[in-house]
């Protein structure tokens, strides 16, 4: 203030010495008013941003037919525009399994996004079927399939079978559960989904109706 | 003669005509004409105009380009994503398309190595230093708008690398605590890359990002014209002027850069020309071989790098595992306390303290050493309070942090000179270290993450090293700065 004074001593410039304290609320309720018309005329453009009634409409359960898969082989289906992966697993990838609590980073998965039914290191509801969304929890990805043991994997002679992502490197096991110090923080998660028979799978619903 | 005279007369009174309502003569003078830069410009005084230029040719050429365009992530007839269609239709159906859409998608790289020659020039001779440091942020502000501009421009041919880029990227903003995962889904429109996605991203891309970069564009060259451009010696010119008030050291901008630009113009048009024609794809630098095949949501191709302009921060953001953050403890410990040991305020020691401590748990929660367990977690809104954030969010922001660094260099940097010609040995070591690293890191980040040197040396740790080194050049620049023994500068410029 003291400044704006010696300022404006030589000019007429100051607008403290001739301050009306009546406009100045006029002014202050006028840009008050003018900053809720504004945030009001934001809205539409922010939420028009938001997923669209169609987008959120999108992504009913779908069913698979689990007949044709083989011991030690996976298929993909889509579900949601996500990959879900269906792995009919091996004793032998199955017994794998516990050999790797050590080096994971959540082994019994209580970190990890999951459905009630799915326990244990296998992470399933049928442990020969293995149910989970093909997205690492790193940045997204779709981790590649490494079935092959040991040194031949070229994922070093430890490798019990798993998948490895391509973006960062997260490498999880045969039950989704990522390795200790990986870019992923937690284990592959699993969508709900039910059996209809021994060979007929629900993914996106955990309930048999409709 | 008397003909030629008439018609000077005429075209002065057009002129004088115009210059009463619009200030032409004199902003041709203020910017051109009159517009005084020191005598002393070398070669990498080039970047700054073929900056502008590719700026134009994006533009020109974009104009094309959207002309036979479609963002449309539906399939067509043949089953093919219409956008990915359209970018084929250009390259194979539109006379001439093929040369619009390759100088495009190479402009987009010679923007990068052009700018990125362009900020290594104020690297060498200091010329984000007062008076300029506004220049520098405007600079700042540029880059990332560039950054945003390619990271939108590469998800429209809505090819493999497009679609994982994206999903890719868009998932970082998903490691952001508490409002993270919806913050995600706000920016694609949607619960995945998609449609909503493609379209936003064209809206930015030719409408939103090019307004503002022009605007920024336009600000960064005010502020250089306002305060006079920086010399190899780092002098300023304006300290001596002669009877009329031009810098002994100046020359005008038109006619001698000018035609300096022009020059440089020509060989850039020249290796951008060769480009185009024999080598458009950059060996898969310039656009990925997996970006031939149409966006799949459910396979990521078995590698995926970002192009190569954005990967020496990728590879920091893939170096900030949970094995490496006790390292970047150790390192903002030590910055932290050598700022509490050199600034000899109490308020600012105890600041150092709360980062330390703050980093700490932010890194391991309620550990000591990775030892114990946390002796409790309890979750308030969602934030995991014994176990700190995962590596994941550390990496995110190691990614945006390390492009920001830039922007605080006119503050850190507390040596007596400016130019790289008066600074010493240790200057010149870090910077040395600090290209390699950031060369390193780029070139890691276009390899799988099992990466190994000659099969040998493992790219991990030397993405580590790099990290801490990229690091270390800004985080301990207030010290190196002030330590490392320069020369007397000159008190006008030289000609070297």
């Amino acid at each position: 203030m003291s400044d704006n004074k010696q300022d404006a001593s030589g000019g007429e410039a100051c607008c403290a010495c001739s301050l009306d304290p009546s406009r100045r609320a006029l002014l202050a309720a006028t840009a008050g008013v003018g900053a809720v018309v504004g945030i009001g005329a934001a809205t539409p453009f922010v939420t028009s941003f938001m997923p669209s009634e169609r987008a959120k409409a999108a992504g009913a359960p779908v069913e698979v037919d689990l007949s044709k898969l083989k011991a030690g082989e996976m298929m993909t289906v889509e579900w949601q525009g996500k990959p879900v992966w269906i792995v009919r697993r091996t004793p032998e990838m199955l017994a794998a399994l516990k050999k790797n609590d050590a080096a994971l980073a959540d082994p019994a998965s209580e970190r990890a996004e999951q459905p009630e039914y799915v326990k244990g290191e296998a992470r399933a509801i049928k442990d020969e079927y293995f149910v989970c969304l093909g997205v690492c929890t790193h940045l997204g990805c779709s981790p590649n399939p490494k079935f092959a043991m040991g040194a031949e994997s070229g994922m070093g002679e430890a490798w019990n079978g798993g998948f490895l992502c391509p973006c960062h490197g997260s490498q999880f096991d045969l039950a989704g559960r990522v390795f200790k110090a990986m870019p992923a923080p937690t284990n592959l998660k699993i969508p709900p989904h039910v059996y209809l028979s021994d060979t007929r799978l629900r993914i996106g619903e955990d309930t048999k109706g409709a | 003669m008397s003909c030629c005279k008439i018609v000077t007369e005429k075209a002065q009174q057009v002129l004088g005509w115009v210059d009463e309502r619009f200030p032409l003569t004199s902003t041709y003078k203020n910017h051109l004409a009159e517009y005084y830069a020191p005598k002393n410009f070398n070669f990498w005084y080039f970047f700054g105009s073929l900056a502008l230029l590719v700026l134009v040719i994006q533009i020109v050429t974009g104009i094309f380009l959207v002309m036979h365009y479609k963002p449309d992530a539906s399939l067509n007839a043949a089953g093919v994503p219409v956008a990915f269609a359209s970018v084929e239709y250009i390259m194979r159906d539109v006379a001439g398309g093929k040369f619009i859409r390759y100088m495009h998608s190479t402009g987009a790289s010679m923007f990068f190595i052009v700018v990125y020659l362009h900020m290594f020039r104020g690297l060498l001779y200091g010329s984000y230093r007062k008076p300029r440091e506004l220049i520098w942020l405007f600079g700042m502000a540029i880059f990332l708008c560039l950054m945003a501009e390619a990271f939108f421009g590469y998800l429209l041919p809505w090819g493999q690398m497009s679609f994982w880029g994206a999903q890719v990227i868009v998932n970082l903003f998903e490691a952001i605590p508490v409002i993270g995962p919806d913050l995600s889904i706000f920016i694609r429109g949607d619960f995945v890359v998609s449609d909503a996605t493609l379209n936003r991203f064209f809206a930015f891309h030719v409408i939103a990002i090019p307004l503002v970069l022009l605007g920024l564009v336009t600000a960064h060259l005010i502020a250089l014209h306002e305060v006079g451009s920086n010399n190899p010696d780092g002098v300023e010119i304006k300290k001596y002027k002669d009877a009329n008030g031009i810098p002994l050291d100046g020359i005008p901008f038109h006619p001698y850069y000018t035609v300096k630009d022009i020059f440089g113009v020509t060989i850039f048009l020249i290796v951008f020309a060769i480009i185009i024609f024999f080598a458009p794809e950059g060996g898969g630098y310039f656009l990925e071989f997996n970006n031939f095949f149409p966006a799949d949501a459910l396979k990521t191709p078995p590698h995926i790098a970002p192009v190569w302009y954005f990967t020496p921060f990728y590879s920091m953001l893939r170096a900030t595992t949970s094995d490496f953050l006790p390292y970047l403890w150790a390192f903002v410990t030590l910055v932290a306390g050598l700022t509490a040991w050199s600034v000899r305020n109490v308020w600012v020691r105890r600041l150092c303290l709360v980062l330390v401590v703050g980093v700490y748990w932010g890194f391991f929660g309620l550990t000591v050493l990775g030892k114990t367990k946390p002796l409790f977690d309890f979750a308030i809104l969602g934030i995991h309070i014994g176990r700190g954030f995962d590596a994941k969010f550390w990496g995110v922001v190691m990614m945006g942090g390390s492009v920001l660094l830039f922007a605080l260099l006119p503050w850190l940097d507390r040596s007596p000179v400016k130019s790289i010609r008066y600074k010493g040995g240790l200057f010149k070591t870090i910077l040395t270290l600090f290209v390699v690293s950031f060369v390193l890191l780029g070139f890691l980040g276009t390899k799988a993450p099992g990466y190994a040197f000659f099969g040998l040396i493992p790219g991990g740790p030397v993405a580590a090293v790099s990290t801490i080194l990229y690091l270390a050049f800004f985080g301990l620049m207030p010290w190196y700065s002030r330590l490392d023994k320069t020369k007397p500068e000159p008190e006008r410029v030289t000609s070297k």
